[in-house]
């Protein structure tokens, strides 16, 4: 019983929350090391894009609310999110048609492409200032719980209660369909080869006729959805602010970089390692030792190893070893 | 054109908008956008030698700015003597030991054979090490920041002079070179570990610890009283309510006919503008003769081709390391200097977007590779920002009046004009970027 409510405990504060934190980071690191793997460098503004997509889906979320359009016990912002999947897309094709075709042309280094997205970071940060203002916004509707406190106290009879809130139920389900998606995409169909070809060899890909403008078309049109359900998912979990946003691109990097950058399979375990690190580290841990630990030997303190203001610091220790001892990441980066 | 001539016609045209804007608007702005224009031309020069100078990727400038500001607080403000005797041994004696276990991590790590056996030792000494250090650091800490918590509640710094160090006008500029050390000392060990990464890696590794630092700034209150901030730092200049008092001053004010109180918030501004200004000068002598060094241009050779400068027997991960530290070591010495413009220290107030990558746009504008177009650039960057801020909500206004007065959309872009400047500085940076790639004043 004393393990069993201990384990209730860990799961209810920190494997749920880490499993949706990690779902998020996951799919944002998708779309960084998708950029990687096609266009070959790394795109400082993703963290924006996903801020430019959650707030066009919280505009749209605003106009069919007030409309009277409900999704019952799912938030509203689902039927909008294809809407501001759609707008993000016009506008990465659009910056990639203004900015970035040129430096491609020109077969700038990496380095330069880096710089020119820290430019765009700046204007889709403002961009998105303007459209919706700089407050922090909570946009959730519909149930709160999937299954709260009580129901799993009275149906298990165990003192400690496991809480699922409909958000980070839906952060599981869509991000399992989002990537079960993509990697069909990519491994099933003639444009998902093709880029992944591309990603191999720029070279032996363009011989064997793959146009490769489309094959960037194609890789940006996904970046932009997976930078929105990303958004749009830890908007819904925790709330909207732009900075915060911006903050994310440390976490989804080090996911990307951890994993290996450049692979989707690495992406999901970075994100994953990098979410249960962050949460692990930041939680106080006293009860869950209260438990476990045999009488008289649980600890007096919080057993909170770092402030949760450290959380920076876990990803990017991770990180750092991760870059020290292993360069190519967990997986071996740069192939999709 | 020639390059003098177009330095002279750059640095003209950055001195026209900064009197332009004293002309047609008020002088105290004017000088308050040329304060801090020096500040961040400085902080240009710092980037323009890592990136300019030897191609290094550095988005951790907001961390060493930071740092430099944390300085000005340790050095400028008078001890607090309760907290020092209530728990600054413990604190002292908790790092030291936290000290030791990181150096005797790195020992393990360079001295045992490789193995599971030191995979063991170095796990257990981590944890030890970790345990024995909050165990100490902890009940320091909480001593500390409970004595007159809304007052003090930390160290304080090492200012001894008398009315809360008011009467040590100079230890403020003491800090200066003080916050550009400690930049230097993170940068050692930054550098240390980071610098042999690729170039997107360390822009990702300088990054994440520019927020590091952050975030231990505001939360380490015991040592920067955090997000309570510490307020009323000690100035190099004198105040001007001494000035409205000071019967000299007034006689000699008007004697020139102008208003006392306006007269004195000029002078206190002019001061800094003067003390900034010698700083920069000479830290654009010593950048330029770096520059035309030999060791200036073995720089330039390593960060065209690392290779063969590494066939000619440089040694680039040591001229890394130095140019990173000299660079962030400016950028240090940059934020003490805000820190006692601004008179106080708010850790919340860092953000990458301003103090990062906002330099960033002011190197690239300027002129990579260029000290004096970097310096320029920051100066004129600074102008644009200030000006967007002040004047764009007008400008929105303007641009609107055609709307119905009661639209939401008039009055949410209104609203949101302010938050203008970050798509104007975008804009900027692709515009050069594109049609200028090395700035208005390119490298020799």
């Amino acid at each position: 019983m004393e393990f069993l409510n201990g384990l209730v405990f860990l799961t209810n504060f920190v494997v749920v929350p880490a499993l949706a934190y990690g779902a998020q980071l996951a799919i944002g690191a998708l779309g960084v090391t998708l950029v990687y793997a096609i266009l070959r460098f790394s795109n400082f503004a993703h963290g924006d894009t996903m801020a430019f997509g959650t707030a066009v889906t919280i505009k749209v979320t605003a106009v069919l609310v007030a409309l009277g359009v409900s999704l019952g016990p799912l938030p509203t912002a689902l039927l909008a999110l294809p809407v501001g999947i759609i707008a993000t897309g016009l506008l990465l094709l659009g910056t990639d048609w203004l900015v970035y075709k040129f430096y491609r042309e020109q077969k700038a280094k990496p380095v330069i492409l880096v710089i020119v997205s820290l430019g765009v970071m700046f204007v889709m940060n403002g961009l998105t200032r303007v459209f919706i203002g700089v407050r922090d916004i909570q946009f959730a509707d519909g149930a709160r719980f999937v299954m709260t406190v009580r129901q799993f106290k009275d149906w298990t009879g165990l003192d400690e209660g496991l809480a699922i809130r409909t958000t980070q139920a839906i952060t599981l389900v869509t991000a399992a369909i989002t990537v079960a998606a993509l990697f069909w995409f990519l491994n099933k169909t003639r444009t998902g080869k093709s880029m992944r070809a591309f990603s191999d060899n720029e070279d032996l890909a363009l011989l064997s006729g793959i146009d490769p403008d489309r094959v960037v078309r194609v890789t940006w049109l996904i970046v932009a959805a997976l930078a929105t359900i990303a958004g749009v998912l830890y908007g819904l979990d925790k709330s909207f602010k732009a900075f915060t946003y911006f903050q994310l691109l440390l976490p989804i990097f080090a996911a990307a970089i951890v994993g290996g950058i450049g692979n989707p399979v690495g992406a999901i375990a970075g994100g994953f390692l990098i979410a249960f690190a962050e949460v692990t580290v930041t939680y106080p841990l006293k009860k869950v030792l209260t438990y476990w630990l045999p009488d008289g030997m649980g600890p007096d303190g919080l057993v909170q190893l770092l402030s949760g203001d450290y959380k920076f610091a876990v990803s990017f220790m991770i990180l750092l070893i991760v870059l020290l001892f292993k360069p190519t990441g967990l997986f071996k980066g740069q192939n999709i | 054109m020639t390059d003098n001539l177009r330095t002279a016609f750059f640095a003209g045209f950055v001195a026209l908008l900064i009197i332009c804007t004293g002309f047609l608007d008020n002088w105290n702005l004017a000088l308050v956008i040329l304060n801090y224009g020096l500040i961040s031309a400085i902080m240009a020069l710092g980037v323009n030698l890592q990136w300019g100078l030897a191609g290094l990727f550095n988005v951790g400038v907001m961390g060493f700015v930071a740092l430099g500001g944390l300085a000005s607080v340790l050095i400028s403000m008078p001890p607090v003597a309760e907290a020092w005797s209530a728990g600054g041994g413990r604190v002292m004696l908790g790092l030291a030991i936290g000290a030791t276990a990181i150096t005797a991590l790195v020992m393990v790590y360079k001295r045992m054979a490789k193995g599971r056996r030191r995979n063991l030792v170095m796990v257990a000494l981590m944890i030890a090490g970790f345990f024995a250090f909050r165990t100490v650091f902890d009940g320091g800490v909480s001593a500390i920041e409970s004595v007159n918590p809304s007052l003090t509640g930390y160290l304080g710094g090492v200012n001894f002079g008398g009315d809360a160090g008011r009467e040590w006008w100079w230890m403020p500029i003491i800090a200066w070179p003080i916050g550009g050390l400690l930049a230097a000392g993170a940068a050692w060990a930054i550098g240390k570990t980071a610098l042999g990464l690729r170039s997107d890696y360390l822009a990702i590794a300088t990054l994440g610890i520019a927020e590091i630092i952050i975030a231990v700034l505001k939360n380490e209150n015991w040592l920067s009283r955090g997000v309570l901030n510490v307020t009323g730092l000690p100035r190099p200049v004198p105040y001007e309510t001494d000035l409205q008092v000071d019967p000299g001053f007034i006689a000699k004010v008007n004697d020139l006919g102008l208003d006392v109180t306006t007269a004195s918030t000029l002078t206190v501004k002019l001061l800094y503008a003067g003390l900034f200004a010698v700083f920069l000068f000479v830290l654009l002598m010593l950048a330029q003769r770096a520059l035309h060094s030999p060791w200036g241009r073995m720089m330039r050779a390593i960060r065209d081709n690392e290779v063969a400068a590494e066939a000619m027997g440089k040694d680039v991960t040591r001229r890394h390391l130095q140019i990173f530290i000299i660079g962030s070591a400016i950028c240090g010495l940059a934020g003490a200097m805000m820190t006692t413009l601004d008179g106080q220290m708010t850790p919340a107030a860092y953000q990458p977007l301003r103090f990062t990558f906002l330099v960033w746009v002011m190197v690239i504008v300027g002129g990579s590779g260029n000290n004096i177009g970097a310096a320029l650039g920051g100066m004129l960057i600074w102008w644009l920002w200030v000006a967007v801020g002040e004047y764009g909500p007008d400008l929105m206004i303007w641009a609107t009046s055609g709307l119905h007065a009661d639209s939401s959309l008039k009055a949410s872009l209104i609203d949101s004009a302010p938050q203008m400047r970050f798509l104007v500085m975008g804009t900027v940076l692709l515009l050069i970027l594109r049609f200028s790639p090395r700035g208005i004043l390119p490298e020799k």
